[in-house]
């Protein structure tokens, strides 16, 4: 039957400037209002299906009600185990997407809950295995399946197939848009030791020396670039000089501040946070993003994702520091928008929510708060798992899973619904 | 106890014709499916206000259904059905117009299949073929059915221990009848070297286990025997007819159909029994699933189609006549017409019109349908026994 | 004494007239506030940002012992300088940008030529060739290398009647085309200033070439101001005009304090 490859990811190589560059396609965007849903548990690596509690087993493909009991359903965490049970090598489609990226491996899982499932297979597994079965957001930013022998591996992620559905930092260059933030150096580091090729870290005003700076100077692989979130020309310049080379962009830039509306915060704090959070973010997506979108396709390393590191109250706002939440919510939004921009680029937008960081603006805030080696180790990973939302740190998925199990109620928590 | 199936007595099937199948065509469905009933009338001098009775089925007619061409043909109907189920649709619409005419509903019914093949059309039916398919299937890899099929070739070859010689043997031999159709896609001889070395499309699946998809389009008329002797019309009649959907929907992977459900009832209403057949029509749009109706009909045992065919000669000159014309691996895959190809031939091989490939003593002949790869398994499946007048 | 020393005593005489009052020094700039109007362009063009200012800190928690603002506005908001770049057709000049432009020329000549009555009678007039030669006849050929400003009695007006804007677009007084052309070509003047939004017409677009002072005199390198005040308080001739916008990189203008240097009446 099929062969198992062994291919390991291959290098990056300099561009024949003489070739075009492969121009980004999309697979199938086609989904029922169901199918949309797994999307959202894709995004967040919850593997999620719709189960019937009354059989005791989980349903694919979606339904509106149980084919055995016509119960109604509910979209819950269920085991991802399961057992190859057919597989097949591609090699034709008609589909532009897979034509380009021919042969391409399928198989059909059993899962012990339930249903076959259709999905892709890594080049790990054998028809007989036992297998794990993942979900992915692939490039048309929908949930496929992706059937492995042991995802935490440390070749898992050298398998090609694997690569399209995720934005895996390991040979391509990334840009921070902040390095001296407290995420920025301690991402600077990890990135290296992810195996990215070449980490740009973004600084602005150099000439505001400071002990950040000395140890982003001193780092292997990392340039350091001038990028001023709030100046456009020097966005645009940094664009012009390095967006054709940026695979994967993390905007770092934060300005936590307490304060809110009625407690005589300046304004004038308000608005440079304003510029440089919610303005900012406008500048490096429009400079940056029309380059990346079309390099969505441009080999081992092309661009993927374009990461954002945002409160996670930007979902709901948190009174003690109500503008900063403020200026998160509206990058939040923005991200949405851009979101829908990059559908069909082959560039993910990324976002990871924290809670209060580990650092001075935070020194009243009780603990838990999240230390910048978690937050830049659970980034990479939440990259190389090819997550959409990112939620790193207890506060961060404390705070979205009453999100979504009730926006209103977590806004009257927030406001002070605990008060006496 | 379940109520016994009344008979199909007084009702038979007649005029089958077919279009010659093209490779791309820039006409419509409706074109096509007028073309064919246009000649099939001619070929039996049936006027079409002599017609009150339609059944369509057809993939590249929308946004229209059975209605739109209705109007489209100016045919003045008392009884209409639109029959969506692939190919499953011949037998069904076979079913269902016969009923009508037993009960007299209608006296003379067109049942008409067929498809336009534009140049995007083929992905276009693919991308967007099921809800199912949309969240489930045509996202991996977009093999369609060529991949739907091939994992279920890959289950089915390891369940059941069977070599890709037996389904060689099956589109080989049905090469060799396709060689005396005009108008076959295929026109060139197969061997099974040739099948084994052919490239592979999704694998198992090699070049020659999957269809060309084309534009085309078949029919038959049904009427009373009453109507078809005045008009001295020849005909076949109904012995048996099965169809069961959505059957053993718990196998992991399809590797049986309905009509292992059905086979009882079904060869007990025929009054007779698979060897007494003199030739099949199996719906192949993959030699697997020719060798699954085989199996689930009676032929040999599950797993056990080695034994049987390779030592049989499956052309129109055996001992085992399989899909005289072709089937659909030689003749092509006119979309919707493909549930029709098998059924329309049998009528033309009952009644001595099949040319210089027809069988000798052609007198029972058994019709098998399969249809709608909804996402990972064919839903449809239906049969049929005819019987020649002798 | 030395030339240099001549030199010295020049100026040492202005200080000391300065200081009399022998020389006043006169103040044609409007006051920056958020409710000086600015020109209106049609929505789907940027618009020219009001002026807007915001407290960072007045001797509080946010700054003990100090008071400051933070403001913004755009480059030709309130009494403003136009610099060559900042049309099309002086895109391409050497020097025609705020911070590049020959210093030497922010300070020079001023004439003022009165067209207060015509503008009372027609708030569309145009100043004509006729009109400047009129000028001349009582007051002498304008000198080259002058400032030339368009006295209309304009900058008294308020709010509304100050853009007067009706469904066809503005209606304020300006230079003719010819106008422009004669000063531009015959009497190589440095810039040209008026009372109004804008050194053109209110219904300038319909001119040929459209907004004809913008297009001509920053097509040959010339300077203009606007949103000017005060121009009643110079004499026709005589007086000095310093007219230095901001020092911003590449800038096309800039607000400015525009003052001119005139010899006391008696």
């Amino acid at each position: 039957m099929a062969e198992i490859g062994e291919s390991r990811l291959p290098q990056p190589v300099k561009k024949n400037p003489q070739l075009k560059t492969a121009a980004p396609l999309v697979p199938p965007l086609r989904r029922s209002r169901l199918g949309l849903r797994l999307a959202g548990f894709a995004a967040r690596g919850e593997f999620c299906l719709p189960f019937c509690s009354a059989c005791e087993k989980a349903v694919w493909p979606p339904r509106d009600a149980c084919p055995t009991c016509l119960a109604e359903l509910a979209w819950q965490e269920v085991g991802n185990q399961g057992q190859l049970i057919a597989e097949s090598v591609l090699e034709t489609s008609p589909e532009l997407y897979f034509r380009g990226r021919m042969p391409w491996r399928i198989g059909t899982v059993r899962l012990a809950c339930g249903p076959s499932i259709m999905a892709h297979l890594h080049q790990q597994v054998q028809v007989g295995e036992q297998v794990e079965m993942g979900l992915h957001l692939d490039k048309a930013q929908r949930a496929v399946f992706m059937a492995y022998k042991n995802r935490e591996g440390g070749s898992v992620n050298e398998d090609s197939q694997l690569r399209e559905l995720t934005s895996d930092p390991k040979y391509r260059r990334v840009l921070i848009s902040d390095a001296r933030s407290p995420a920025g150096l301690a991402l600077a580091k990890a990135l290296a030791g992810a195996e990215a090729r070449e980490i740009f870290a973004g600084v602005a005003e150099s000439w505001r020396r400071d002990a950040v700076l000395d140890a982003l100077e001193a780092l292997d692989h990392v340039t350091l670039v001038p990028l001023d979130l709030t100046d456009s020309s020097s966005v645009k310049e940094l664009a012009a000089e390095i967006g054709g080379k940026v695979d994967i962009l993390i905007h770092t830039a934060d300005q936590p501040r307490p304060g809110g509306l009625l407690d005589g915060s300046s304004l004038t704090i308000a608005q440079e946070m304003q510029d440089r959070l919610v303005t900012g973010y406008m500048r490096l997506a429009s400079h940056f993003g029309p380059a990346m979108r079309g390099r969505g396709a441009d080999g081992v390393n092309s661009a993927t994702a374009f990461v954002t590191i945002l409160s996670v109250y930007a979902h709901a706002n948190w009174p003690s520091y109500g503008t900063h939440s403020a200026c998160h919510a509206a990058v939040y939004s923005l991200s949405q928008c851009l979101r829908s921009e990059m559908l069909g680029s082959g560039v993910r937008v990324v976002n990871a929510y924290t809670g209060p960081l580990e650092q001075d603006w935070y020194e009243s805030v009780l603990p838990p708060k999240l230390d910048p080696q978690r937050l830049a180790r659970d980034l990479i990973k939440g990259l190389q798992q090819g997550l959409e939302d990112i939620y790193i740190g207890d506060v961060a998925r404390d705070v979205a899973s009453r999100f979504r199990e009730d926006a209103k109620l977590l806004e009257i928590e927030l406001t002070g619904g605990a008060r006496e | 106890m379940a109520q016994a199936r009344a008979n199909y007595e007084g009702v038979v099937l007649t005029a089958p014709m077919s279009l010659p199948y093209q490779r791309f065509s820039n006409q419509s469905a409706h074109w096509w499916l007028l073309g064919c009933l246009r000649e099939m009338l001619a070929s039996v001098a049936v006027r079409p206000d002599e017609i009150d009775g339609l059944t369509v089925s057809s993939f590249t007619l929308h946004p229209d259904s059975a209605v739109g061409f209705a109007q489209h043909s100016g045919l003045d109907l008392r009884w209409l059905e639109h029959i969506p189920m692939g190919g499953a649709s011949g037998i069904v619409a076979l079913q269902r117009a016969a009923r009508a005419v037993q009960c007299g509903d209608a006296n003379i019914i067109a049942c008409l299949a067929g498809d336009t093949n534009q140049l995007d059309s083929f992905r276009q039916t693919l991308s967007r073929f099921s809800n199912f398919s949309n969240d489930a299937a045509w996202p991996d890899g977009s093999g369609g059915a060529n991949g739907y099929f091939a994992l279920l070739t890959d289950y089915y070859m390891r369940r059941f221990d069977t070599p890709r010689e037996v389904f060689g043997k099956i589109a080989v031999d049905q090469r060799s009848n396709a060689l005396l159709l005009e108008g076959a896609m295929m026109t060139r001889p197969l061997s099974l070297e040739a099948y084994l070395s052919a490239r592979m499309i999704a694998s198992p699946l090699g070049l020659f286990d999957c269809v060309m998809p084309c534009a085309g389009s078949e029919s038959f008329l049904v009427m009373s025997e009453e109507t078809a002797r005045q008009r001295q019309l020849p005909f076949v009649r109904i012995k048996a007819v099965m169809e069961h959907h959505n059957a053993f929907a718990s196998d992991p992977v399809q590797f049986r159909g309905g009509w292992q459900k059905e086979q009882d009832r079904f060869w007990r209403d025929a009054g007779c029994s698979p060897p007494d057949m003199n030739l099949i029509q199996t719906y192949d749009d993959y030699p697997v699933i020719s060798v699954m109706q085989m199996e689930d009909l009676g032929f040999f045992p599950k797993g056990e189609a080695a034994d049987f065919l390779m030592s049989r000669d499956l052309t129109w000159q055996g001992d085992f006549p399989h899909n005289t014309s072709g089937g659909q691996l030689s003749a092509g895959q006119a979309g919707a017409a493909g549930g029709f190809i098998g059924l329309v031939e049998a009528v033309r091989q009952l009644t001595g019109q099949a040319g210089k490939r027809q069988v000798a003593a052609a007198r029972l002949g058994l019709v098998s349908g399969f249809g709608m790869v909804n996402y990972d398994r064919g839903v449809c499946s239906g049969a049929a026994v005819l019987e020649g007048a002798v | 004494m030395s030339t240099q020393d001549q030199t010295v005593g020049l100026l040492d005489n202005l200080a000391l007239d300065l200081a009399s009052g022998a020389v006043e020094v006169v103040d044609l700039t409007h006051t920056l506030d958020p409710d000086f109007p600015v020109i209106i362009l049609p929505p789907e063009f940027g618009q020219c940002a009001r002026f807007r200012m915001e407290e960072v800190s007045r001797y509080d928690a946010r700054g003990p012992a100090w008071h400051w603002h933070n403001f913004s506005c755009g480059e030709h908001t309130g009494t403003h300088f136009d610099a060559p770049i900042h049309w099309v057709s002086g895109r391409d000049l050497p020097h025609n940008t705020v911070d590049s432009l020959p210093v030497q020329k922010l300070v020079g000549r001023v004439c003022v030529i009165d067209c207060e009555a015509e503008t009372a009678a027609d708030e569309d007039y145009e100043m004509d060739r006729a009109k400047i030669e009129a000028f001349e006849a009582e007051h002498g050929k304008i000198p080259p290398q002058s400032w030339v400003l368009m006295r209309t009695g304009w900058s008294k007006r308020r709010g509304a009647d100050y853009v007067n804007l009706r469904e066809d677009g503005a209606h304020s007084p300006g230079p003719a085309t010819e106008a422009v052309r004669f000063l531009v070509d015959e009497r190589d003047i440095i810039g040209f200033g008026t009372e109004c939004i804008g050194t053109d017409s209110g219904q300038a677009a319909h001119a040929d070439p459209p907004y004809p002072a913008h297009y001509i005199l920053h097509g040959a390198g010339r300077y203009g101001l606007q949103c000017l005040n005060g121009l009643d308080r110079l004499p026709p001739t005589g007086a000095i005009l310093l007219a230095a916008p901001l020092k911003i990189k590449h800038g096309t203008g800039s607000p400015l304090r525009v003052l001119a240097l005139v010899p006391a009446a008696g």
